[in-house]
């Protein structure tokens, strides 16, 4: 018999083999793994999973399929709440959503429900199982803005509609920052690409190189004759420390490294064009999903040794948790409670960082302890420094459109229908919210598409 | 993909290419820049608009390292990968009488457009164009249909005037008081100079900087500049700034920063 109170571990890429590739750390169950886990779900008849998953995925129900080898089922009955199964199994945080609110989490530990989905997603890939099908032919056309998971989700969800769509991308790739910022060793880009290449199936139209504000302004867009228009251009625009010695170099915004080498495959170099320089020892500033995947990826690219820098304590961090864990494994080093205060150079090259020593105080406005300053400060000897603490929505779109209102830390302003304070225009994802996460995007660019939907019947009447 | 229209060289060093790009083509300004990627392998390089002739972008660029190398093995009818824009701020045109422009090698592309701009207005045009030596010399005859007055330098006074832009400079602002304002492309440590010569004649001056850029749409951070002690990024905010305030020798030590990567990448060219 199976062990029922503990989770089916799923097998990964020895720590020793995996610090020196990009290949995927985490390598999926088993149909005999994935069955034992499901094995473990005690299909609640008012399943806290599914209140937890932003976009309500019929855990359960997928995961009984799974039991009864019925694996085509799973995937279309997960493929109704969730079109990216495949990447979000992979990166959600799930220990914040599904995964922590599983009943059996009270006692033990939860259904390794993300691993699952995973699990499902990918057999639909592999049996390319996703309907491409579009029934009903409609003359309206709609601009999508950006190929990340909310503009993906949202074309998707109105070319099903039949209505003709078209993705315009400001990079020379599609998928935003599944494509440039989540390292293939956590998200391999095959998998992007696939998804992508579902949508260029569904006769979605795709068109790189085109930076909406600049190549083409909104109005623009409506003078061609786009109906409707959903901007999902994301959080691109780095959060920087704001301390002396910032732009000496080899002190980089996250942004920049992970798209050197995701992007641009500066681990490929000279092969690939595009270089990339880091030295021996790589402290890594923030605590979220960004900044475990720079240090990851610093060790790989040859870094001896990768500090994180993080202003609160261990249980703080907001990177997922099996990140976490996976850079810990690999030997990044935790330095908590520190605040980088400067940083020192020679020949306008980073050499040192001072920090300052925190503790915590009360409870903030996010609920976890403020750091506070203690006065002491101690000081790293560094080659690299990368700057990971957030990213905020880029300006471009709105420095080029009249009348689009935005907060003032340049989120786009939209009402419960997601639409801007431009006519036809809306907006989801990371754009709206600020940087989150990948489901919460998709979910945004899906449910615009029904408020487009809705808002493109009412117009025709 | 886009398709190259046209080509020819200005020099042996630079060339003057045309380029299929009408999402490019439509709505770019003076000032305006793009970034291309010759093939799948390659790096995304930033290079000025030169000028816009329906839906075809006009480039100019020196052969410098391995992409441009790269770009100028490249012949009419084939196709660059990547093509992208227009980038940055279109150039400020200010209100002025008369403008001098300095332009140090191939900053003599980015100043084209720009000078071409104050001429429509109906302000007076100076421009000091320097080189190495009359080989490197650009845009001559060009230049000298569109300017009112053209002064010429080469370090070794192969043709023009023996000496630096500076050299020329100077007697310019000393003794013509209509002067209003100067705009310097071209290396960075031109325009340090340059600009502290027309801080020291009290005359405003614009410069355009040129540091490493990746996505040339405010995403990266790597195109970072130090302007009085603020950071911009200038890509999005630039690429041209007014001159006084600059960290050229910041700037300088950024763009030299993967000179022996670039080596690395050239010499892999050299051998293929
Ligand atoms: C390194 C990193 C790791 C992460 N890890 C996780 C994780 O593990 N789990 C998780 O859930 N979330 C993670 N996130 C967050 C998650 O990726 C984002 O919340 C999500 O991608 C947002 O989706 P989006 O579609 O709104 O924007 P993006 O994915 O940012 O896509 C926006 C796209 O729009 C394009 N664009 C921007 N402006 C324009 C324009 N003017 N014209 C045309 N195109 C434009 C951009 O180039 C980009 O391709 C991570 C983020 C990063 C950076
Ligand atoms: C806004 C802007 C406009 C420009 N306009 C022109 C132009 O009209 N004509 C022209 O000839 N040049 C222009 N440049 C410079 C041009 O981009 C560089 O010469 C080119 O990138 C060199 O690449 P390389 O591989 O041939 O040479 P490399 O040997 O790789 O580099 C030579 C030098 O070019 C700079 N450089 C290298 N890679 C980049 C990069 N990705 N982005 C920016 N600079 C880089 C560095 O300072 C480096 O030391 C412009 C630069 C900027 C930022
Ligand atoms: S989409 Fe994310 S939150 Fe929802 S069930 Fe899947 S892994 Fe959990
Ligand atoms: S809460 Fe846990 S046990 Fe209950 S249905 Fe969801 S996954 Fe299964
Ligand atoms: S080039 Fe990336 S932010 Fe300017």
């Amino acid at each position: 018999m199976t062990n029922k109170t503990s989770r089916t571990k799923m097998p990964e890429q020895a720590v020793n083999e995996r610090i020196d590739n990009f290949l995927e750390v985490a390598l999926g169950y088993s149909i005999a793994e994935a069955k034992q886990e499901a094995l473990r779900c005690i299909d609640c008849k008012n399943p806290r999973c599914v209140q937890a998953c932003p976009v309500g995925v019929k855990i359960p129900e997928f995961i009984q399929y799974i039991l009864d080898d019925a694996f085509d089922d799973a995937f279309d009955i997960l493929y109704e709440d969730n079109i990216l199964p495949s990447i979000c199994g992979r990166v959600c945080p799930q220990e914040s959503q599904c995964e922590g609110a599983c009943i059996l989490g009270i006692k033990q530990e939860p259904v390794a429900i993300g691993a699952l989905e995973r699990f499902v997603g990918d057999h639909g890939m592999k049996n390319e199982l996703a309907d491409t099908k579009i029934t009903d032919e409609k003359k309206e056309k709609i601009a999508v803005v950006g190929s990340g998971p909310a503009g993906l989700a949202n074309a998707a969800s109105l070319r099903k509609r039949g209505y003709d769509v078209t993705v315009f991308e400001a990079l020379h790739d599609y998928g935003g920052v599944l494509t440039y910022g989540i390292p293939s060793f956590r998200l391999p880009k095959d998998i992007v690409r696939k998804e992508i290449q579902n949508l260029d199936d569904m006769g979605v139209k795709f068109v790189k190189n085109a930076i909406i504000g600049k190549s083409i302004t909104i109005e623009q867009l409506k003078e061609d004759g786009y109906d409707a228009i959903f901007v999902g251009s994301g959080a691109g625009l780095p959060s920087s420390l704001g301390i002396p010695g910032e732009n000496l170099n080899a002190v980089y915004y996250a942004n920049e490294f992970l798209t050197r080498v995701n992007l641009m495959r500066s681990n490929d170099f000279p092969k690939s064009a595009t270089p990339i320089k880091l030295g021996d020892k790589v402290a890594v500033v923030g605590g979220g999903n960004v900044a475990m995947d720079a240090a990851r990826t610093a060790k790989r690219i040859g870094a001896k040794e990768v500090m994180i820098i993080y202003r609160r304590d261990q249980d703080s961090l907001p990177a997922r948790l099996e990140e976490i864990h996976h850079a810990i494994d690999e030997g990044i080093e935790m330095n908590l409670l520190y605040n980088p205060v400067e940083v020192f150079g020679e020949n306008h090259e980073v050499k040192q960082v001072k920090c300052e020593r925190m503790k915590l105080g009360e409870k903030d406005s996010s609920g976890r302890r403020r750091p506070l300053p203690t006065g002491e400060y101690e000081i790293f000897d560094i080659d690299a420094l990368i700057v990971s603490i957030g990213q905020k929505p880029n300006p471009i779109i709105k420095q080029n459109t009249l009348g689009l209102n935005t907060h003032d830390w340049g989120g786009i302003i939209v009402d419960e229908s997601y639409q801007t304070s431009v006519e036809g225009v809306f907006a989801g994802g990371d754009a709206v919210t600020g940087a989150a996460t990948v489901i919460l995007a998709m979910g945004a660019g899906k449910d615009a598409a029904q408020e487009m939907h809705a808002y493109l019947e009412k117009k025709a009447k | 993909m886009y398709k190259i229209k046209d080509k020819k060289a200005l020099n042996n060093d630079v060339d003057w290419m045309r380029v299929h790009a009408p999402l490019v083509a439509r709505n770019a300004k003076p000032g305006h820049f793009i970034i291309l990627r010759v093939d799948e392998d390659g790096e995304r390089i930033p290079l000025t608009i030169a000028d816009i002739d329906g839906e075809d972008v006009d480039i100019i660029y020196q052969k410098l390292g391995y992409s441009t190398q790269r770009l100028g093995d490249m012949n009419i009818g084939e196709t660059i990968a990547d093509f992208v824009g227009p980038l940055g701020q279109a150039a400020h045109i200010r209100d002025k009488k008369h403008v001098v422009g300095v332009a140090g090698g191939v900053g003599a592309a980015p100043i084209l457009p720009q000078l071409r701009a104050y001429k429509e207005q109906g302000t007076k045009v100076t421009l000091i164009l320097g080189a190495r030596n009359e080989d490197y010399l650009v845009l001559e005859d060009t230049f000298e249909k569109l300017c009112d007055r053209v002064i010429i330098t080469t370090d070794n006074g192969s043709k023009g005037q023996k000496g630096m832009v500076t050299d020329a400079l100077e007697p310019l602002l000393k003794d013509d008081e209509s002067i209003d304002h100067v705009i310097a492309i071209g290396p960075v440590i031109m325009m340090k100079f340059v600009a502290k010569m027309a801080q020291a004649y009290q005359k405003s001056i614009d410069v355009s900087l040129n540091p490493i850029m990746i996505d040339g749409t405010g995403m990266c951070g790597n195109c970072r500049v130090d302007i009085g002690g603020k950071t911009y990024f200038a890509c999005i905010d630039g690429p041209d700034f007014e001159g006084q305030e600059v960290d050229y020798d910041g700037l300088m030590k950024r763009q030299n920063y993967y000179k022996d990567e670039e080596h690395v990448c050239y010499l892999r060219l050299k051998n293929d």
